[in-house]
């Protein structure tokens, strides 16, 4: 029996962050003291923290420990396991407080957050079948395959889950269309694309508990009569990829995947798709395309996936995170599923939160948390005690939270009433020093450049609404372009062919309708409030502080600095091309902007 | 005259047909096949040389075109050779409100190559993608499979060395 457990986070974040280095450094040093049988070192999913990483945790005593090196494994293991001292200063401290919290359920990140999905996150090895069998794993599975199809089918609509890829729409009705189906041949797709450009829900869950989400396939498989499946991962995702791999061998050896599963007659198979880098792939039916092997394009809907899917045959498509709450539902129940969350949105969500607040990362929250919870309370506040402006939610196809609607309760419904959507649950906060028209163009080329090009609202309109925001954030704005983006946004919105043109509007109808004052700044002013926008700026240097040590008149490519050595420096307007290559390099903070 | 015909059935002389073939093997009757054919002649050659796509082309039974449309379509695929390695900077959106663009700059500057390029000693290749999905600690880039996180302007050159 070991004494301990020693948790090291191994997700993607952590490993760049040198996980690795930190186990071997840690499997050196417990050989070192002869602890390699008192102590064992586990490898773990993500845990959300991804910031503070490479993160440490230390079992039965359940001590955070957090951006440890591997020079620091010495002193923990001598401090900490030999003479059973807390290595304090590795412990977290909270920014605003400054208190150091050594167990990991007082730091308020994990304090609000209710991870029911992610439960195994960060908690079990991904890599071994047996840990996620001890924790309740493929019970669900076990309970679904007691049952007639159509009362799976009943429970999950009761449960009143929606999908978490975007849309929420019911996952229960989704299922009822594919079991309602006639066809010899049904799939089970699950969405693991995740394209929207800030996220990473669906990513740590692949990573750090795969099996709860084939175990999830499974049941959506026994539900609407389906015998194969197809989980479509975006190539960009390597660790997802080989702990799928590693999950679904491991499954296959246990008798959970193949032939007359646990003995019920019920016959499953699952395949991997590598997506190829295509935003628009995530969208259903050029997801299908791409998993044909073809161009990944959208078609018109009806007939939908769940009719006439994957070669034709009835499809049922879902995201991660949806699939990965179903076995949860199955083994614990409907009632107990639905007594979390708000009346329109049970259940929790994951976020990636990300931005400008302290603590940026992975958390779980139950639906109806207020965004100031999650900015505040989970995102420790804006960091470097600036002023919140405003969060972005829902990628590009979702839209910005001013200030005033701090207290919004985050749910399907109160989100679309926004103006922006949950989208896939990517969640930025940004502070007085983003610009919200800048927000608004780079979301429009990120759009604009994955449109695939098929139907012309998107193609042509996104183009359009990105050259207006170009020259606005350029100092070219004019004064009808706010219109103009108005009169093609709305265009766009009503007549595209799928989800990416229909939403693509979204960060520019959210920024205008709240952040107005922004664009009318960028036009009728020439400046940019945020200060972001870089042909608005105009450069000066600041006397007092400037020292003369000519460092910038070096850097200035046209010579526009001039001054004495050791006298305080002048910009000429004039000349200046507003680089920013001096206050880049001033080191004193001298060369400022207005 | 047209000269297409000419041009699709033409045959490389130096061209490894057979490797080609060889990892035909795997998918040939199967369906779906195209996007992980290409990846595995990606794999194999570091790019998607125009032989390679015109014997597919043909082994398949379908236009050029077809196959080029595919290859096309898609980020991950590319129609040149690449460098040995490969960077990719993210312009995710976590990162660019954490600033990547001055990172992006300095990278211009360092490689002496615009986004796409590859340096003349052919040592990296330089590219962008949407979210590499370690958005905790943006900025973010891949060098090959390693991923390297908050980073810095003046920090690349440092990490650049290691290769
Ligand atoms: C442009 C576009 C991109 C999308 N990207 C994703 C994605 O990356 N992941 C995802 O799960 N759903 C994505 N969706 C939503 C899917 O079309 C689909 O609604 C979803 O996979 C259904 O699963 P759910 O009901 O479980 O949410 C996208 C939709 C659009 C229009
Ligand atoms: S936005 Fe850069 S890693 Fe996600």
């Amino acid at each position: 029996m070991y004494e301990k457990q020693i948790l090291i986070c191994a997700g993607t974040g952590c490993i760049s962050s040198g996980a690795y280095e930190v186990k071997e450094a840690l499997d050196n040093e417990l050989q070192k003291n002869n602890m390699e049988d008192k102590v064992r070192v586990i490898l773990s999913g993500c845990h959300g923290f991804c910031e503070k990483g490479p993160l440490l945790i230390v079992y039965p005593e359940d001590i955070f420990y957090c951006e440890v090196t591997g020079e620091d494994m010495p002193e923990l293991v001598e401090q900490h396991l030999v003479n059973g001292n807390i290595v304090e200063r590795l412990l977290y401290k909270d920014p605003n407080t400054e208190q150091i919290v050594s167990n990991h359920e007082e730091i308020l990140f994990y304090s609000k957050q209710k991870r029911l999905v992610l439960r195994n996150c960060g908690v079990i090895d991904p890599e071994n079948i047996d840990e996620y069998i001890i924790r309740g794993g493929y019970q669900g599975l076990k309970n679904a395959l007691d049952k007639d199809p159509s009362e799976v089918v009943e429970m999950i609509k009761n449960s009143g889950l929606r999908g978490r890829g975007g849309a929420g729409f019911p996952a229960g009705m989704k299922w009822e269309f594919a079991y309602r189906s006639q066809g010899d041949k049904k799939y089970v797709v699950c969405n693991a694309d995740e394209g929207d450009p800030g996220a990473f829900m669906d990513r740590s869950t692949l990573e750090g508990d795969p099996h709860a989400v084939l175990e999830g396939i499974m049941i959506a498989g026994k539900a609407i009569g389906s015998d194969e499946a197809y989980i479509y991962v975006r190539a960009e995702y390597p660790l997802a990829i080989k702990r799928l791999r590693t999950a679904i061998a491991q499954a296959e050896e246990y008798g959970l995947i193949g032939e007359n599963i646990l003995n019920s007659g019920f016959n499953y198979k699952v395949n991997i798709k590598e997506g190829a880098g295509a935003f628009v792939c995530g969208e259903e039916t050029a997801l299908l395309a791409s998993i044909e092997g073809e161009r990944g394009m959208p078609r018109p809907r009806p007939p939908f996936p769940a009719v006439k899917g994957l070669w034709g045959k009835p499809t049922c498509i879902n995201n991660v995170e949806t699939l990965a709450n179903v076995p949860l539902i199955m083994r614990k129940g409907v009632k107990w599923f639905t007594s979390v969350g708000t009346e329109g949105s049970k259940g929790t969500k994951i976020f990636a939160l990300t931005g400008k607040v302290n603590n940026t990362g992975l958390c779980e929250v139950p639906m109806g948390i207020t965004l100031r919870e999650v900015v505040f309370d989970i995102g420790g506040g804006i960091r470097g005690g600036k002023k919140y402006k405003a969060v972005q939610i829902g990628g590009p196809s979702g839209g910005c939270i001013p200030e005033s609607l701090l207290d919004l309760p985050i749910d399907f419904d109160s989100l679309t009433q926004a103006g922006a959507m949950m989208g896939s649950g990517g969640l930025v906060a940004m502070d007085e020093e983003t610009c919200m028209v800048d927000l608004a163009r780079y979301f429009l080329s990120f759009t604009q450049n994955e449109s695939c090009g098929k139907c012309t609202p998107c193609r042509e309109g996104t183009k359009r609404m990105l050259e207006i925001l170009e020259r606005i954030t350029e100092g070219k704005g004019e004064a009808e372009d706010i219109s103009r983006l108005e009169k093609i946004a709305v265009t766009v919105k009503d007549s595209s062919l799928c989800g990416l043109g229909q939403t693509a509007p979204n960060p520019i109808l959210t920024t205008l309708r709240y952040f107005r004052d922004e664009y009318e700044a960028h036009i009728y002013d020439r400046r940019c409030p945020a200060g972001m926008c870089k042909e608005l700026l105009s450069y000066y240097i600041d006397p007092e502080i400037c020292n003369g040590c000519r460092a910038c008149t070096k850097v200035c490519p046209v010579e526009a600095i001039t001054g004495e050595k050791k006298e305080p420096h002048v910009i000429d307007e004039e000349k200046c091309i507003a680089c920013g290559a001096c206050l880049d390099r001033c080191k004193f903070g001298a060369v400022k902007t207005k | 005259m047209c000269q297409c015909q000419e041009a699709a059935t033409s045959v490389e002389e130096n061209f490894e047909y057979e490797k080609v073939e060889s990892l035909l093997q795997d998918y040939l009757d199967k369906k779906g096949v195209m996007v992980p054919i290409l990846q595995a002649i990606q794999e194999e050659f570091g790019y998607l040389p125009r032989p390679a796509l015109e014997y597919v082309a043909k082994r398949l039974r379908i236009p050029v075109s077809k196959v080029f449309g595919v290859a096309t379509f898609y980020a991950q695929f590319h129609l040149e050779p690449r460098g040995e390695n490969i960077i990719r900077l993210c312009r995710g959106t976590a990162c660019h409100v954490r600033g990547v663009a001055k990172v992006a700059d300095k990278m211009q500057e360092h490689l002496g190559v615009d986004v796409g390029g590859t340096t003349p000693d052919m040592k990296f290749t330089y590219e962008e993608v949407a979210c590499i999905g370690a958005c905790g600690l943006a900025p973010v880039m891949m060098i090959n499979d390693r991923t390297f996180g908050k980073l810095e302007p003046d920090k690349l050159k440092g990490i650049l060395e290691q290769f």
